[in-house]
């Protein structure tokens, strides 16, 4: 019973199938409130049919979820008095004005008529959209209807959010915006779910993390201990002059073993935990006269982490894709 | 790792601390009354006909090119002289200009549902019908618009209720509860179909037909008996009666029954449809 009350969202084998699609398949997540805590994957992993499940949108198949206490079958309505969604498409009313949209949510959340408009004015302004606050939001770039997204998810501030995708197609700055926005609002004890294609931003923001691929949670763990379940880390070397490639690949393998050549024809890699090792690595190859450009030892990127966990990039799919499209398109 | 040049952002983002006291401020409040939200959705429809008129565009010129062409195209061959056809066909096309405008309910409906805010709408605690009743209401005032232009054009083309002002409004509120009844029928439909121009077709292949099988335009003692008795029990026929009965002060209340009950009937089958349909649509 204690676990219950530390828990925001306690899911058991959620199951949502389309027809044939096993769209989430066998789900389980345990989120502690007060963190952030990070569902990734690649597109059609199943993130946003979770989300919307948990948020009280579609009904499971199968399994069973609690949302601070309440389950998202059975006690929705009560589900959807504590959480705010802030969906992969904006949930925004594009045809009305940013100050309108966040009135309306606030009226339909029971904020009288004066405070409502009071309300929006304040958060315009603390998100940096008091200029475009009497603008159609289909007029705004895809920042501003990000943080105006937000904004109204908070405008009576919720126990929990649900954040799908929230930075997908921002530029760096508006993603670093974003993302400020979110830091605060965890800040103020806010628990956040947040879907994510993107391995730096889980990294980031998130203090737990589940991978999810094909519907089920292949992976779960801090960023921490999912880098180090994938192994120790690596020596990654970038020459100088492509030609000492076998050459530097000789003498790194005699102090590290199992040596990788990288589709870059100047870099290798090896993996490799012990810094010693590596040092005297690297000093062996500055010796035989091999002209290094760059070399670093760390723990394996996310990417990294995906590529071991799924066996294929976490980028590649939609990437093989649309090329699959645009060569027919060619042809 | 610490040289990130994160934080110069040129597009204000708020200083932090605004962002905080924003977050931090807000105790909730009660949850908004069923009619309260309803009202919020019917404010929402009214913004978008001022943000976007086109929509009311849509709903009033059509009518009034219906009222010139019915009148002068086909007055004379009816009824012997548009004057007097006008008198006739004028209740009726009213009743037609607001019952098609009611299909583009159905549509608004179902191109909302492929935005995002639905999922907005659909996660916040309020009572569940109140995004359709309250576009419905709002949709309402479309029709008011629809109606009024008619009846105006009406007047000026020498149109003369017999009832006078208050007829016309009796009947104008008739005609409104009618469409909003049926209104329902088309929110079904667009939750139904997948497109919005589906909607719109199958929504035009039912009125259509319903319409001109009526006695909106022709007195159904000149048509084929079987095809009568059908256009006799149309309730858009019985609709036509009532109206042009109230605006000319001896409208039946056997008929405005008929149409309230009608409207009461359509409403409770397919209201809870749609919010059931709205509510479980994925
Ligand atoms: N309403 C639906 N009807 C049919 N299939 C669906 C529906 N919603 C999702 N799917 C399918 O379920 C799978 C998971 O979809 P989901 O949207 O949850 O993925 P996602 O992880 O959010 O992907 P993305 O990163 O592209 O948003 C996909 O194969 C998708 O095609
Ligand atoms: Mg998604």
């Amino acid at each position: 019973m204690t676990t219950q009350s530390t828990l925001a969202i306690e899911a058991t084998e959620l199951v949502k199938t389309f027809g044939e699609t096993r769209a989430v398949d066998g789900v389980d997540l345990a989120v502690r409130g007060g963190s952030v805590y990070g569902v990734l994957g690649p597109n059609g992993a199943g993130k946003t049919t979770t989300i919307r499940m948990l948020a009280t949108l579609l009904r499971p198949d199968s399994g069973s979820a609690r949302v601070l206490g309440h389950d998202v079958v059975t006690e929705a309505d009560a589900v959807r008095g504590v959480v705010s969604l802030t969906g992969q498409l904006a949930s925004v009313d594009e045809d009305l004005t940013g100050r309108e949209n966040l009135i309306l949510v606030g009226r339909l959340l029971g904020v009288g008529r004066a405070e409502a408009k009071a309300r929006a004015t304040e958060l315009l302004e603390a998100f940096g959209l008091a200029d475009a606050a009497a603008k159609l939001v289909k007029n705004y770039s895809g920042g501003m209807r990000r943080r105006l997204d937000i904004a109204a998810s908070i405008v009576v501030t919720p126990q929990l959010m649900f954040l799908d995708e929230p930075t997908t197609g921002l530029d760096p700055r508006s993603r670093n915006q974003v993302w400020d926005i979110i830091r605060a609002l965890v800040a103020s004890g806010t628990t956040i779910l947040l879907c994510t294609q993107y391995l730096e931003e889980a990294d980031q923001l998130c203090d737990g993390i589940a991978v999810i691929d094909q519907g089920k949670v292949i992976a779960e763990g801090t960023p921490g201990q999912l880098k180090a379940s994938v192994g120790s880390g690596a020596l990654h070397v970038r020459l100088l002059d492509p030609e000492q490639r076998p050459e530097a690949e000789r003498t790194l393998a005699r102090e590290l073993v199992s040596v990788h050549l990288e589709p870059d024809p100047a870099a290798l890699s090896a993996p490799c935990a012990d810094t010693d090792k590596a040092a005297r690595a690297v000093a062996e190859l500055t010796r035989s006269g091999i002209g290094i450009a760059s070399f670093t030892l760390g723990q394996p990127s996310l990417d990294e982490v995906f590529l071991a966990l799924t066996g294929h990039p976490a980028e590649e799919d939609p990437l093989a894709r649309t090329d699959a499209i645009e060569e027919e398109q060619a042809a | 790792m610490s040289a990130e040049p994160t934080t110069t952002t040129p597009e204000p983002l708020a200083d932090e601390t605004a962002v905080r006291k924003a977050i931090s401020a807000t105790p909730r409040p009660p949850r908004a009354s069923a009619t309260s939200a309803a009202l919020t959705f019917g404010w929402r429809g009214m913004l978008k006909v001022k943000h976007v008129p086109e929509q009311l565009l849509d709903v009033t010129i059509t009518p009034v090119m219906f009222v010139l062409m019915f009148t002068y195209l086909f007055g004379g061959a009816i009824a012997g002289s548009t004057g007097e056809y006008l008198q006739y066909i004028l209740p009726g096309i009213l009743v037609m200009s607001v019952l098609f405008t009611t299909v583009y309910s159905g549509v608004a409906l179902n191109t909302d549902l492929t935005r995002g805010v639905v999922d907005r709408f659909r996660s916040l605690p309020i009572w569940k019908p109140a995004p359709l009743v309250g576009s419905l209401l709002g949709d309402s005032v479309r029709y008011l618009i629809a109606g009024t232009v008619i009846i105006v054009l009406g007047v000026i083309l020498g149109f003369r209720p017999g009832a006078g002002v208050g007829g016309v409004i009796a009947a104008l509120a008739l005609v409104v509860v009618f469409a909003f009844g049926l209104s329902w029928v088309f929110t079904t439909l667009g939750l139904l179909l997948r497109s919005p121009n589906a909607v719109m077709n199958a929504g035009f292949m039912g009125i259509f037909p319903l319409t001109f099988l009526s006695n909106v335009f022709v007195d159904p003692d000149t048509l084929p008996a079987g095809l009568e008795a059908f256009v006799n029990v149309n309730p858009i026929s019985i609709l036509a009666d009532a109206s042009r009965g109230l605006m000319e002060g001896n409208a039946a209340a056997s008929d405005i029954v008929i149409v309230l009950a009608v409207a009461a009937g359509l409403t409770a089958v397919f209201a809870p449809l749609t919010t059931h349909l709205y509510r479980s649509k994925a």
